[in-house]
């Protein structure tokens, strides 16, 4: 059974935000990361540019596929996880610290809460 | 989604298991790269139950099978395995197989994701008087030993009466068998075949044994081999220049475009079906042709992405990973035939292109 953190909140698909000083970081979850296996390319959008809730805002690969990275929240990227590009492996071993993918500054706050809490994403898992 | 009969071992293994031509079988058991490095350099063990085993015997057997496929079986040698395409009226490919001689019968292995469309196409085909086909899948299992060990490992433990021993069953040939491990003796075939570019053997068995017999084997050989997931059969295939089907070939593809010739015998006497199409093909020479490229940078390119000359699509990428012997992704696609083999050619990925490097086929070929 992966690690789910209760410290923040995360989308079914597998991404997780986590509120912090009024912005938002967002990565993948440890089951995201150990259901693709071993990454070999990641494509992260840049910094000034828009995301959406719910919509894909990068693509990141494993030997076998591609899989879609969605957004939880809307808003601006501030800051990106550029060192992910060279060191993927980090995603494995840390997703909820060092494989952080985007700082986003919301542009509706009140999108943070509606998303699902730990348990809520724990119990998707187990179903 | 079916199961096979080694499904218990895949879950006892803690494999991730997804769905492939309609049965759930291992993607990878630990790792994906990890396995396909232990085929390169030892020896994987393969579950490929999945596949369709279908025979044929009677006295026109070799006559009917010689009519709906493309290589020229009454040509063949008992105990010689040949790859053929099963093609429609077209020259399109209905499949990609391999044909068996056996002194009695003759043997059709089938893709998974096409053993119902063939079982209706030979059902219509391999009949008539003298002539009776069967479908054998799930009484004969199939297991696969691939890498540059496998001979050693298995030698000690199989016994032939069709060659003297093993060593001396020869590249693409088939023998009687029988594996002696875990103190069972257990009877069927072997061959010299496999899909990894790599030397290797696959194992025809009683299906009600098969998951001892896997167990056994992999006692047998020790810790030098490791159970090995779909996942890296694609990549080991891959580097090996292999067709898969619904990736290089479909109903609307011919084996002349995707390089398959030599397994298409255009001058068989009595004809097949798809030969009037493809003899054409042949004379008229193809529009599109399967080519290699290595792409530059990180980014592999995947089956879909469109090739760019220029201003100009001229192609589609069939298949492409990153290739874990060579370090870097390659891909195979179809290029139109009137773009020169040395032109500047970009891969074209959500917007983002990468050169391709043009590259013969195969990307990888084992030492002999």
């Amino acid at each position: 059974m992966a690690d789910v953190p209760g410290d923040r909140r995360y989308l079914s698909s597998h991404e997780w935000a986590i509120e912090q000083d009024g912005t938002i970081t967002i990565g993948i979850t440890a089951h995201a990361a150990e259901e693709l296996g071993e990454l070999v390319f990641i494509d992260l959008p840049k910094v000034g540019s828009e995301v959406s809730a719910g919509e894909s805002f990068g693509e990141i690969e494993s030997v076998k596929a591609v899989s879609s990275l969605n957004s939880p929240i809307s808003g601006t990227i501030v800051e990106v996880n550029d060192e992910l590009e060279s060191s993927l492996e980090t995603i494995g071993e840390s997703p909820y610290e060092g494989g952080w993918m985007l700082k986003v500054q919301p542009s509706d706050p009140g999108e943070y809460e509606g998303l699902l809490d730990a348990d809520a994403y724990a119990s998707q898992l187990d179903g | 989604m079916q199961k096979t009969v080694l499904n218990p071992i895949h879950v006892e293994l803690g494999a991730r298991l997804v769905e492939f031509g309609g049965y759930e079988m291992p993607v990878w058991y630990s790792s994906l790269t990890a396995e396909h490095h232990t085929v390169r350099q030892r020896a994987g063990l393969f579950d490929l139950c999945h596949m369709g085993r279908y025979e044929i015997t009677g006295d026109r057997a070799v006559e009917a099978v010689d009519a709906v496929v493309t290589n020229h079986v009454a040509r063949m040698k008992t105990g010689q395995i040949r790859y053929s395409l099963v093609c429609n009226e077209q020259g399109g490919v209905r499949d990609d197989i391999l044909i068996y001689r056996l002194p009695d019968r003759v043997w059709l292995v089938v893709n998974a994701g096409n053993r119902d469309k063939l079982l209706g196409w030979f059902g219509d085909h391999l009949t008539g008087p003298d002539v009776t086909f069967r479908d054998r899948s799930d009484e004969l299992a199939m297991i696969a030993l691939q890498g540059p060990l496998a001979e050693s490992l298995l030698a000690p433990h199989v016994s032939t009466t069709w060659v003297e021993d093993l060593p001396s069953l020869g590249y693409y040939k088939i023998s009687d068998a029988v594996l002696r491990v875990g103190g069972k003796e257990r009877s069927g075939w072997i061959s010299r075949t496999g899909y990894t570019g790599e030397d290797g053997f696959e194992l025809y068995l009683p299906a009600e044994e098969a998951c001892d017999a896997w167990r056994d084997l992999q006692e047998a050989c020790g810790d030098v081999v490791e159970p090995c997931g779909l996942g890296c059969r694609d990549t080991l295939r891959l580097e090996a220049g292999m067709p898969l089907y619904g990736h290089e070939l479909d109903e609307e593809t011919d084996p002349i475009s995707a390089g398959l010739t030599f397994g298409v015998r255009l001058k068989k006497p009595n004809g097949f079906i798809g030969q009037a199409a493809l003899a054409r093909i042949a004379e008229e020479g193809p529009t599109r042709r399967l080519r290699g490229f290595v792409v530059e940078g990180k980014r592999p390119a995947r089956q879909g992405a469109t090739v760019h000359w220029g201003d100009r699509q001229v192609g589609i990428v069939t298949s492409g990973s990153p290739s874990p012997t060579l370090g870097h992704p390659i891909a195979c696609a179809f290029v139109a035939s009137d773009v020169p083999d040395d032109a500047a050619l970009e891969v074209e990925t959500r917007g983002s292109r990468s050169p391709l490097r043009p590259t013969p086929l195969p990307f990888y070929t084992r030492e002999r």
